[in-house]
């Protein structure tokens, strides 16, 4: 026994000296995504955290205020607003653009001609700067120049459509150049699993002669759920990131009525200096991601796992 | 003649009606989804004087590019009337060094998760994936904070190691997925025969990963150069981008704005991702279905 | 009322033409098996049948009526694919009902229809689950099932068993063999696998290239192939081809060959042959070992191979400087570098023509 034991040691340590060495590399080509991770992921993240409990202005200061930011945070009209628009604007965009997306992708499912013209000329809007899609937008509502007098000017003089600085429907405009934007990414994700879809699939649904509407609706949406699910994530953080198109499309106004929680955010920790009420409404925009993300990931990674197992 | 045809060879198609509305579905879409850019490049080329007039559909009457010109090298903003040239050669530096330095941290960091068992690299990805989801408000303040008292703030390769930091989620993930799909037999033959960490990597799995280098630069390209609020709130004022120098000379313009000047800088900043768009194809696509982390 | 018969079709898929002027008859309650190797066209057929696939020029017929135009919901007939191809997130009991649920056939007509589907292809204790909680066997059963409740006179199998494994495809077979008997309707049946041909069909039609090259019964397909790529196709291990030369003989034949000479006299020709070269197949299993009879052709050679595959065993020598295959019962007690004696009848053997490969 004494034996096996004086033996054995020796070997395990050299054994684990050995993938040491060989895993030596690995670890220090990970060094600068740790570095990432604990400095800006968690430490950033955390430091956020603290700042929301203390009573720092302009400069952080580390003492502790409790939930004081938190209360005057909500009593906040800037921010209670804020968070109004953003519940509106995401329900609309998300609904828009998954809409929208998916009969897109429906449509150039079907076997059309110029396909990659339809598709390009719906994708193009994604790939520019959310301050390019706001500026673009912004002009193309200005009540005075834009759509509004061009159709008046073509016959329609009681044609109204001055949103863009009505204080009650200036979201909505965020709305529509949102989905401009994004509709054709939904449509490129789905119209990738419409194309995965098996093409016997059809047939038999051809055989039993379902309706092709019929089969969308009951067939392949079902198959497409997890991948909407998917979309619909992707959107929703975009929404909760909204801040350039904002600051390119109306700045926040007229007044504070397209104010959004992001914005209020970058405001006040680098121009009102008002780092804990920023730092406390970072918090509460993490909070709500972290809401969204929570049962998704558990539908997506952690229940699939444990079914397998 | 009443004999009915005796139903032979292919079925008679017909232009049916569901067809048509098909086709009338798409073009109706499609020209809605062209018109911000068709007001875009018709109100870059004409003059003020007919901007005025309000038709904004309209193509310009009396062309000019005097606006492209005016956008380039003298639009204002605020004091300085430089036009975005400077702001599209800021963008060009920081463009450059972002994404050749965010790939190749990238493409390291997930060959190294992918084949190698280092104790916590697991726990690493999963953080970097929900890192990928966090609004950057989140971070950006102690990170200005942090900056500042290591001197990188305001800075070329402050903006740059930013852009790092926040593209390492994606671009691991990315390469990740696309090694974690490759033979591992391929790695392990070169193991046995004797390849270290850095061999094999450049030998085997390098030479293997054209697809997802291309896919990797499209999508950093078209990220970093339309990003905005890294660029506010990092790069300070000697390197603003293109889309913070754009966003400043439209929105602080005092007085009557001069729109064919600012639909001029407006596509002079949307030209390249619009380019890398238009000649990457499918490309493009298999990006955002690879990425479509990004938001 | 449900024989098919295909006429003088054409199909085309853009520009490549699978098949030109291609016949076949069906007769109403036959199980005929397309068998051919991958792309020669035998899905294709399937799929034009069915309609879901336009043909360029001819008709095809189904129970006495010209379908040629008519949709595949209008031709009667149900089909089973390869991958099964369930409605992926409907129960084994929505995946049978929804064809019937959507033509609004009534209420206990679908019941009563499923019930006999489940009972017959035994899924009554899978009719809750989803198909991804089935096995494999047990989804080409609801697949077939989702055919059999809509009462087709016709069926069309696409490689149903292709995806299964070697076991579920035996059980399967079988099963699928049962349901003809009981049914009796008029079957079609694709595959690539001869066994599965075989044992099922009244009828195969063997094909290549866009083109039947025999169309008979299992036992005249194995006995009496049409020509050499029937003879090759069909029969595992593959018959043993011996290349020579028919001279007359007498009042007979018999062929020359690299080895020596095999009376053909006891052969039944087809048609009198004019001689020349010709080629004479042997199946394994029609090789006996020992010393030959006076009628019969033998030889000697060195066993180079021994292949045991338990009831029988397979022996590799030479003949005519080839390669040949015999099969043994498997307690021969041959051993491998053994010498042996041994012989075939030629009235069992095939004889084609070297030139065109049709049977003499």
């Amino acid at each position: 026994m004494v034996d096996v034991a004086a033996t054995s040691a020796p070997q395990a340590w050299l054994r684990a000296r050995s993938r040491l060495l060989s895993q030596l590399p690995a670890a220090i080509a990970l060094l600068p995504a740790a570095a990432a991770v604990v400095f800006v992921y968690i430490g950033a993240l955390a430091w956020t955290v603290r700042l929301s409990f203390s009573s720092s202005k302009m400069l952080p200061v580390f003492d502790f205020v409790g939930l004081n930011q938190y209360q005057r945070l909500f009593g906040t009209e800037r921010f209670v607003v804020s968070t109004w628009h953003i519940l509106v604007f995401g329900i609309l965009y998300i609904a828009g653009s998954l809409i929208i997306g998916f009969l897109l992708a429906v449509f150039i499912d079907q076997r059309v001609r110029l396909e990659g013209v339809f598709r390009t000329i719906f994708l193009y809007p994604y790939a520019m700067s959310f301050i390019v899609t706001g500026l673009v937008w912004q002009w193309f509502l200005n009540p005075e120049l834009g759509l509004q007098k061009t159709v008046r000017d073509l016959g329609f003089p009681s044609f109204s459509f001055d949103w863009i600085v009505d204080q009650d429907k200036v979201v909505f405009t965020l709305v529509i150049a949102a989905i401009w934007q994004s509709a054709g990414l939904v449509m490129a994700i789905l119209l990738a699993g419409l194309r995965g879809v098996d093409a016997e699939l059809w047939k038999a649904t051809r055989i039993d002669a379902i309706p092709t509407w019929r089969v969308y609706v009951s067939i392949i949406l079902p198959i497409l759920t997890p991948m909407l699910a998917t979309v619909s994530i992707l959107l929703a953080v975009a929404v909760a990131k909204l801040y350039d198109l904002v600051v390119a499309m109306t700045k926040g106004g007229p007044g504070l009525s397209s104010e959004v929680p992001a914005k209020f955010i970058m405001d006040n920790f680098f121009e009102r200096s008002n780092v804990g009420l920023g730092a406390a409404a970072a918090t509460i925009l993490l909070i709500s991601v972290a809401s969204i993300l929570a049962p998704w990931i558990y539908a997506e990674h952690i229940r699939p796992q444990r079914v397998r197992k | 003649m009443s004999a009915v045809a005796v139903p032979q060879g292919p079925r008679p198609r017909s232009l049916s009606i569901g067809r048509l509305s098909v086709y009338g579905f798409l073009i109706v879409v499609a020209l809605c989804f062209l018109v911000p850019l068709w007001v875009m490049i018709a109100t870059s080329f004409k003059t003020m004087d007919e901007i005025r007039l309000g038709h904004v559909l309209a193509w310009p009457a009396s062309f000019t590019i005097e606006p492209w010109l005016k956008a380039w090298s003298s639009a204002c903003t605020g004091l300085a009337c430089d036009g975005v040239k400077i702001g599209f050669w800021n963008s060009v530096r920081i463009l450059i060094p972002s994404v050749i330095a965010s790939i190749a941290i990238g493409s390291l960091t997930g060959y190294a998760m992918t084949f190698y068992r280092v104790r916590g690299a697991r726990t690493l990805f999963v953080i970097l994936l929900l890192g990928a989801f966090i609004p950057y408000q989140v971070f950006l303040y102690p990170l200005v904070r942090m900056f500042s008292s290591i001197g990188l703030y305001d800075s070329l390769t402050g903006i740059v190691v930013v852009h790092v930091v926040f593209g390492l989620p994606l671009m691991t993930l990315l390469f990740r997925n696309y090694y974690g799909a490759l033979p591992i037999e391929l790695f392990n033959a070169a193991r046995v025969d004797g390849a270290g960490f850095l061999a094999i990597l450049r030998h085997v799995i390098l030479p293997m990963s054209s697809p997802i280098l291309i896919v990797a630069t499209i999508l950093q390209v078209t990220g970093i150069w339309n990003d905005f609020i890294l660029g506010l709130t990092f790069a300070g004022r000697s390197n603003r981008p293109m889309t913070v120098l754009l966003n400043n000379i439209v929105n602080s313009t005092q007085g009557e704005a001069a729109y064919n000047v600012d639909m001029a800088a407006t596509i002079i900043t949307a030209l390249v991702p619009l380019a890398v768009y238009f000649f990457s194809g499918r490309w493009f696509v298999r990006g955002i279905a690879a990425g479509a982390v990004k938001g | 009322m449900s024989a098919v018969s295909v006429r003088d079709v054409g199909v085309r898929i853009g520009a490549v033409s699978i098949f030109e002027n291609f016949s076949l008859e069906i007769k109403e309650g036959e199980f005929v098996v397309l068998l051919g190797p991958s792309g020669c066209g035998k899905s294709t057929l399937l799929n034009a049948i069915a309609g879901l696939l336009d043909v360029a020029e001819g008709q095809i017929w189904i129970g006495g009526k010209n379908v040629t135009w008519a949709e595949p919901r209008d031709r009667g007939v149900g089909m089973v694919f390869q991958s099964y191809s369930l409605y992926p997130r409907m129960s084994v009991e929505e995946n049978l009902s929804f064809g019937l649920r959507i033509a609004k056939t009534p209420k206990a007509e679908i019941a009563a229809r499923v019930a006999k589907a489940a009972r017959m292809l035994q899924l009554e204790p899978l009719l809750r689950r989803k198909p991804a909680e089935l096995s494999g066997g047990q989804r080409q059963r609801v697949a077939i099932g989702r055919a059999l409740v809509r009462n087709c006179p016709v069926f069309l199998f696409d490689e149903p068993l292709s995806n299964l494994d070697a076991q579920l495809r035996n059980e399967l077979r079988v099963e699928i063999k049962k349901l003809h008997q009981e049914l009796g309707n008029t079957m079609i049946y694709v595959t690539h696998d001869q066994v599965e041909a075989l044992t099922l069909a009244d009828r195969i039609a063997v094909m290549k290239g866009g083109v039947v090259q025999q169309y008979a019964s299992p036992y005249d397909i194995h006995r009496h192939p049409a020509n050499l790529f029937v003879a090759g196709f069909i029969g595992s291990p593959a018959m043993n081809m011996i290349e020579g030369s028919l001279v007359p003989n007498g009042p007979g034949w018999r062929l020359d060959h690299a080895g020596g000479s095999i009376d053909m006299s006891r052969y039944a020709f087809a048609a009198p042959p004019a001689g020349g070269p010709a080629i004479v197949g042997v199946r394994p299993e029609n090789i006996a070992i020992g010393v030959a009879p006076a009628e019969r052709s033998g030889a000697q050679g060195r066993v180079t191979i021994v292949e045991p595959m338990g009831g029988e065993t397979i022996l590799w020598t030479s003949f005519a400087g080839k390669p040949m295959t015999i099969r043994v019962d498997g307690e021969s007690p041959v051993r491998l570098g053994d010498e042996i004696s041994f012989h075939f009848d030629v009235a069992r053997a095939s004889a084609f023509d070297a030139q065109t490969g049709r049977r003499l």
